[in-house]
């Protein structure tokens, strides 16, 4: 557990000492706060209602594009420059790497994620929300950026090109976004059987997100996140294994 | 101690390393040499424990690689090719990572870094982040890295490459000086690196081990070992006197500098006899001079010769 906290530092560290950290939280920041103001059937504002959903209805969106530029550098960039063979000489396990620097990323989107607290205040200053509904949501959308990461950190660990990372993550996260929509699910709905309709939906991200932010904290929900996080992340070093000669 | 048995890796259809076996002593400096792409690195990846052998077994230190990683790589130091580093990150950070990582702490981890900065000269560079150093203080850091908690075995995969005649003169020195218990294993593919570190030379092509000897060993298997080098005056009586000798296998002529190269037949030293010979003639001697042998050429008759075929050791 020590080698994940050297592992964590080290990464969080190298988030700051780039520019990738601080461009991330203001375009991420920016977009937050525009989508919520700004895009929608209602706005913030014309919805009369003192709570968050404008805002938290944004994150699935949000993290499909933002969460994949962080995540597409964890692996693919030791790859490249050759300090992955560093790092997996050094006495640490595989899985104590994988789960520091998903940590790392992961601890980044949270601070990006608390740096939203301003439009917490405003609500609370406009209104009378319901906090627990909004620390429901936060809880969730910090989950399911989780979720995001760790597919992300898995498909970087599978190329040395940063490009490809991102492209192929987005398009799975897409694909984990979509599962729930009825877009989708009445495609299937005409001839598989619904059991397996179900199954199709049950892996929504929307699906588990939008339960969490309605503030039911549902235990299921959490142990979805929890064993997309844990499955992708297995894979993860599972793939940087095979392909530790590319 | 380092016993290798029966070390292979295969990539697909290739065979990188082929059936690599030998055991490296405490207290060797091993030189790994062979043309580029041999399965040197490959090698030592394997060692260091990046890489899996396909089959075979490497231990460290009495450590297996494959069943005990953590405690093998607790012993060793690696300096991977090109001396790869976190570019975002300085030296000193850098450094403080690997410190942390291998477990040092307090008083032992202070005096550790501050040794390594002082050994590798990186006072100046210390607070530079490393994407900015220069190649020399790159792999400079990288063994400063390597170094660091004292590791009983040193895997470095072409130390001095890319670095200045001062630098790559620095760190030949530095592993010249590494204390005694040490095992130091470099790869390289400069000869003169290996006469002035090794103890002993491998030298391995297409993943086989061809040789497997000293330095010295190696120099002896020149046909230039105990070749003698005259310079004289009167340099066509010369040849035509020395060819005769019954030691001298054959002699080349470089016209130019007024010098001949007497070439020995396997086994004979014809020093003496030219010398008494030159007396004798009263040539006007500019130089007379034994070489020891090329090992470019030794490198070049081992690795050239078993090209395909594949089979001399």
């Amino acid at each position: 557990m020590n080698q994940v906290l050297n592992i964590f530092k080290r990464e969080i560290a190298s988030y700051f000492a780039t520019p990738v950290a601080y461009v991330f939280i203001v375009i991420f920041l920016i977009l937050a706060g525009a989508f919520t103001f700004y895009l929608g059937p209602a706005g913030f504002y014309e919805r009369n209602q003192a709570d968050l959903l404008p805002f938290f209805n944004f994150h699935p969106w949000l993290y499909l594009f933002l969460v994949p530029a962080i995540s597409m550098r964890l692996w693919a960039e030791e790859r490249k420059s050759g300090t992955i063979e560093l790092l997996l000489t050094l006495p640490v396990t595989m899985f104590e790497a994988v789960l520091g620097k998903f940590l790392a990323a992961w601890a980044f989107c949270a601070i990006a994620l608390v740096l939203t607290f301003p439009i917490w205040i405003s609500v609370n200053y406009l209104g009378d929300p319901d906090n627990g509904v909004i620390l429901a949501s936060y809880l969730g959308s910090l989950l399911m950026a989780g979720g995001f990461l760790a597919i992300g950190s898995c498909i970087s660990g599978a190329t040395r090109n940063q490009v490809v990372a991102f492209i192929l993550t987005v398009v799975v996260c897409f694909g984990f976004l979509l599962s729930g929509i009825p877009l989708v699910l009445d495609a299937f709905r005409g001839w598989l059987p619904q059991a397996l309709v179900d199954a199709i939906a049950s892996l929504s991200f929307m699906t588990h997100f939008g339960a969490i932010a309605k503030g039911v904290v549902d235990l299921r929900d959490l142990l979805f996140f929890a064993m997309v996080i844990g499955f992708w992340l297995v894979a993860n070093a599972i793939v940087i294994d095979l392909k530790k000669a590319d | 101690m380092i016993e290798i048995k029966n070390l292979t890796k295969q990539f697909g259809n290739l065979t990188a390393v082929d059936d690599l076996t030998f055991t490296v002593p405490e207290g060797q400096v091993l030189g790994f040499l062979g043309p580029n792409g041999a399965g040197k690195s490959t090698t030592m990846k394997m060692i260091a424990g990046f890489l899996t052998p396909t089959s075979g077994t490497i231990s460290v230190c009495g450590f297996d690689t494959e069943t005990h990683p953590l405690e093998a790589k607790r012993t060793m130091g690696y300096l991977p090719e090109g001396a790869p580093g976190y570019g975002e990150m300085t030296a000193w950070q850098f450094l403080s990572f690997v410190a942390d990582v291998r477990g040092l702490k307090g008083e032992h981890r202070k005096r550790r870094t501050d040794e390594v900065v002082e050994q590798l000269h990186l006072g100046k560079v210390l607070h530079q982040s490393i994407e900015t150093l220069s190649k020399g203080f790159r792999r400079r850091v990288g063994l400063a890295q390597a170094l660091i908690h004292d590791p009983k075995v040193l895997i470095l995969d072409e130390p001095t490459d890319g670095l200045d005649p001062n630098q790559k003169h620095e760190v030949r020195e530095l592993i010249a000086h590494l204390s005694r218990d040490k095992i130091v294993i470099i790869s390289t593919h400069i000869l003169e690196e290996v006469e002035a570190v090794c103890d002993r030379a491998i030298i391995i092509a297409s993943g086989r081990l061809l040789a497997d000897a000293t330095p010295e060993e190696l120099e002896a298997k020149s046909v230039y070992h105990n070749a003698v080098t005259l310079a004289v005056s009167e340099l066509d009586d010369a040849v035509e006197a020395v060819s005769q000798l019954s030691d001298v296998l054959k002699v080349e002529v470089a016209r130019e500098s007024r010098r001949l190269i007497a070439i020995p037949r396997a086994g004979r030293a014809p020093y003496a006899a030219i010398a008494e010979l030159s007396r004798e003639k009263g040539w006007r001697v500019d130089e007379l001079a034994v070489e020891r042998g090329r090992l470019d050429e030794v490198f070049r008759q081992i690795t050239m010769g078993t090209e395909g075929s594949g089979g001399r050791t």
